[in-house]
């Protein structure tokens, strides 16, 4: 008797422990939610704050009302909506180039046999190690360079800036997109090239809407790349006009941070809520792509 | 086999076989041509230029394509051929590009390669004594040219447009009509006369312009007066000196310091661009104004990437085991709320975070004035800005640690546990002997991967605080939070004394070498490599 007794207390204090422990997990998840929603929580309520400036700023904002989106949509000195127009352009048109580009290549190296296959492979992923903003001042100079002859890819155009974002953005891609393609049983295209079906056709017709999936991965991806591009955008557009939205709201911060806060915080949340929305809804098939060995850039 | 077909079906015939094979390569040769012809196009303005390197590359792109089109047998390489277009002359040739230019005096002062640097000089223009001087009348089009009606001291007439030899011009003949009576023809076909106050109105516009051709430009110098001005610069390829026919000096080009110079030491600006050997290197490891700076910045740039590797992943992974549990409540729910700094593009957080920490108005400084009386100066002092860098990189960065974390410690097989728990180890023991080495496996390349990315994470450094605050007592522009990275940016772009791409590029080229053994030691210690290689 006296034995079970004992059993019973040990499991009493065992399932007090595993209560306690419980809610010390639910204790430090709640604190870790708050670090990472503060920041998001308190753009929120200073967009919606009329004061517009960051000494006033708080948390329940007094008198919520939109009028900073109303400033921030009509400001002639800082044209946020051509920004964004900017950057929607450049990350999709980028986005859309390096599907296209990446499918034809992921294509030829899943489906091919070739020599020299395997080094132009491995020479890929080596290259991608060094990521093309590391290069700023060469990039510059080329697409200087570039410019004086063909204008419309020169500094300070939106072409010369897709054509650097597409160089940076193959590498890690294709390999993606090739690991997907090895998943496609290559009898489905070999029987369609046996009734006749060249190899165009069978990637065309066979192939491409199978790997949708991934397609739909490497463009979103690319399009979150280049969106949160600072340094290249920075370096290769001068003109207001045509700035990125990143390279904008950094000039909006850099001269009047602390007066135009609230303009800044309704400028932010427009800016970020597309990317989040996307990210959060395809966080699984986004975040297997991203952690294969690449940190987000 | 192909052969033997042929032949059974009868006689091989050439031209039938050609003409068959027109229509299939056809439009292969047609897209081919017009690739050489733009390429080509490129070459021609780039030699004339003296661009070599890039030509270089462009000859090996139009080259590269050519014989992938045309042999038959590099097929596959058909379907690469565009991507690889974009790796070569935006990743490959960049890095090329680099090292190279690290090796030059590319910089303001320097921008120009030889060619260039002469064209620009011989454009230069004197007043020779004595020369001719005439009166002028401006005819102006619609369009904004200009043409002069030039009166010479002895009564002698000159029509004169821009790049094009002044001539004689009977009144009344080709497109000039009849002289008016102050001896001026009245109209110019095309031309509006222009009056005396207009005159004045254009003049700056005008003076500007050099009228007839080279090397007897005229030009004009006052409201009433026009003269012959002559090219000053006369470049002398044997002498491979510019010479000025003016004082007849010789200014010979030292190809070693990229400047034309006389033999008194006179340069002539612009110089050009000349390779300068090791010369940038040695400034950068000897020279005791620009070894300081350097040598901070290194320092903290390696802290940097491993403070933030190490901070993001004891975080995350700490998060991870917390919600390891399947028992805790609302799991998912705190799961997707922890990654949502992931979601939020990295400049806006970055910049959102600078508003809360303003040191007079931000939230959480005053929070902590009102808490502590006292909040920290996190842009102004060099180590609070450096711990505020990393506040926020560990924000922006632990939850791919989390994920990655999470995602490793399922792989870890549970009987461990069990047989560890049997052999009565304590929780600690289990996290240090069991789940933390067999997490280093697969988490291991990652960590090296996020050091990597964080040695050159230019958007954090240069949006918290643009790598400030700044180096008092440096030489050169360096600030206290600068990374290589944004350090070269400065050295390129953000220098009040002039962009110096030569030694930006010597510090971009210590970077690839750094990164390049990173990943070296990375592939020699982890499995990564043979995992990619198997993968091939």
């Amino acid at each position: 008797m006296s034995s079970f007794s004992w059993v019973k207390e040990f499991r009493a204090s065992r399932s007090r422990q595993r209560m306690m422990q419980l809610l010390l997990r639910v204790t430090i998840g709640i604190l870790a939610g708050i670090y990472a929603l503060f920041p998001v929580v308190f753009i929120i309520s200073s967009s919606m704050d009329p004061a517009n400036s960051l000494a006033y700023s708080r948390f329940v904002p007094r008198n919520a009302s939109p009028v900073n989106y109303q400033r921030l949509l009509s400001n002639p000195i800082y044209p946020y909506p051509r920004w964004m127009l900017n950057s929607i352009k450049v990350s999709s048109t980028s986005s859309v180039l390096a599907v296209f580009l990446t499918a034809l290549s992921a294509y030829a190296f899943s489906r091919f046999r070739f020599r020299g296959r395997r080094p132009l492979l491995l020479t890929v992923f080596l290259i991608q190690v060094f990521p093309n903003t590391l290069a700023m001042v060469a990039l510059f100079l080329l697409i200087q360079q570039i410019g004086y002859y063909i204008p419309s890819l020169g500094l300070n155009t939106h072409g010369g800036l897709i054509l650097v974002y597409l160089g940076g953005v193959l590498g890690f891609n294709t390999w993606l997109m090739k690991g997907f393609f090895d998943s496609i049983p290559r009898d489905l295209d070999e029987s369609a090239m046996i009734d006749g079906a060249s190899h165009w056709q069978a990637f065309r017709h066979v192939v491409l809407p199978l790997v949708r999936p991934i397609l739909a991965v490497v463009g979103i991806l690319t399009f979150i790349g280049t969106y949160g591009d600072y340094v290249l955008a920075r370096v290769l557009i001068q003109s207001k006009e045509d700035f990125t939205l990143a390279v904008g709201l950094y000039t909006l911060v850099a001269t009047q941070y602390t007066q135009q806060w609230g303009v800044f915080a309704a400028g932010a949340l427009i800016g970020a809520l597309p990317i989040m929305v996307v990210f959060l809804f395809l966080q699984d098939q986004l975040v297997s792509g991203l952690t294969r060995g690449a940190v987000r850039g | 086999m192909n052969t033997v077909k042929v032949r059974a079906r009868g006689a091989f015939r050439p031209l039938a076989f050609f003409l068959e094979a027109i229509p299939r390569i056809a439009p292969r040769l047609l897209g081919l041509a017009v690739v050489n012809a733009f390429a080509l196009w490129f070459l021609y303005q780039l030699v004339i230029d003296g661009v070599w390197f890039l030509s270089a590359a462009i000859s090996i792109i139009a080259l590269g394509i050519n014989v992938i089109f045309l042999r038959e047998h590099l097929y596959p390489f058909r379907w690469l051929s565009p991507g690889l277009v974009f790796m070569v002359l935006m990743v490959a040739y960049p890095v090329l590009f680099t090292v190279y230019t690290a090796f030059t005096n590319y910089g303001d002062g320097h921008l120009l390669t030889k060619p260039q640097a002469i064209r620009v000089l011989e454009k230069e223009q004197y007043l020779p004594e004595g020369a001719p001087t005439y009166q002028w009348t401006a005819f102006r089009s619609p369009s904004g040219e200009y043409v002069l009606w030039l009166v010479a001291d002895n009564g002698e007439t000159l029509l004169a447009r821009p790049s094009e030899p002044a001539q004689k011009v009977t009144p009344g003949q080709a497109d000039v009509g009849p002289l008016g009576e102050d001896g001026i023809p009245q109209s110019i076909k095309g031309y509006q006369r222009l009056s005396r106050v207009d005159s004045v109105r254009f003049l700056s516009e005008l003076g500007k312009l050099a009228f007839g051709q080279a090397p007897n430009t005229i030009k004009i110098n006052t409201l009433d007066q026009a003269a012959q001005y002559q090219q000053q610069y006369v470049y002398d390829k044997k002498q491979n000196a510019l010479v000025d026919r003016a004082t007849g000096t010789v200014y010979h080009a030292d190809d070693t310091e990229g400047v034309f110079v006389s033999s008194d030491g006179q340069a002539l600006r612009p110089g050009y661009q000349v390779l300068v050997g090791w010369e940038n290197f040695q400034r950068l490891l000897a020279s005791p104004a620009l070894r300081g700076p350097f040598i901070r910045v290194f320092i903290w740039t390696v802290a940097f990437g491993l403070l933030s590797a190490l901070l993001t992943f004891v975080l995350g992974l700490f998060l991870a085991l917390v919600f390891d549990d399947p028992a805790v409540p609302a799991r998912k729910l705190f799961r997707s709320v922890l990654v949502i700094p992931y979601a939020v593009p990295g400049f806006i957080s970055i910049l959102i975070w600078v508003g809360m920490l303003n040191p007079e108005l931000g939230v959480i400084s005053t929070a902590l004035q009102k808490l502590l009386g006292w909040s920290p100066p996190w842009f102004s002092d060099p180590w609070w800005t450096k711990a505020g860098v990393l506040l926020v990189n560990l924000w922006l960065g632990y939850p791919y640690m989390m994920l990655v974390c999470s995602g490793a410690l399922q792989a870890i097989p549970d009987e461990l546990y069990e047989a560890a728990e049997i052999d009565g180890a304590s929780a600690w023991q289990r996290f240090w002997n069991i789940t933390l080495p067999l997490l280093l496996i697969s988490v291991g390349p990652l960590l090296i991967g996020c050091f990597a990315f964080n040695f050159n994470n230019f958007v954090v450094i240069y949006l918290f605080n643009r790598g400030g605050p700044p180096m008092a007592d440096a030489m050169t522009p360096a600030g206290h939070t600068d990374i290589l990275i944004s350090y070269t940016f400065r050295l390129a772009f953000a220098s009040r004394r002039g962009a110096d791409f030569g030694y930006a590029a010597t510090i971009t080229t210590v970077i690839f070498l750094v990164v390049a053994i990173i990943t070296a030691f990375n592939f020699r210690y982890t499995k990564v490599w043979e995992e990619v290689s198997e993968s091939v």
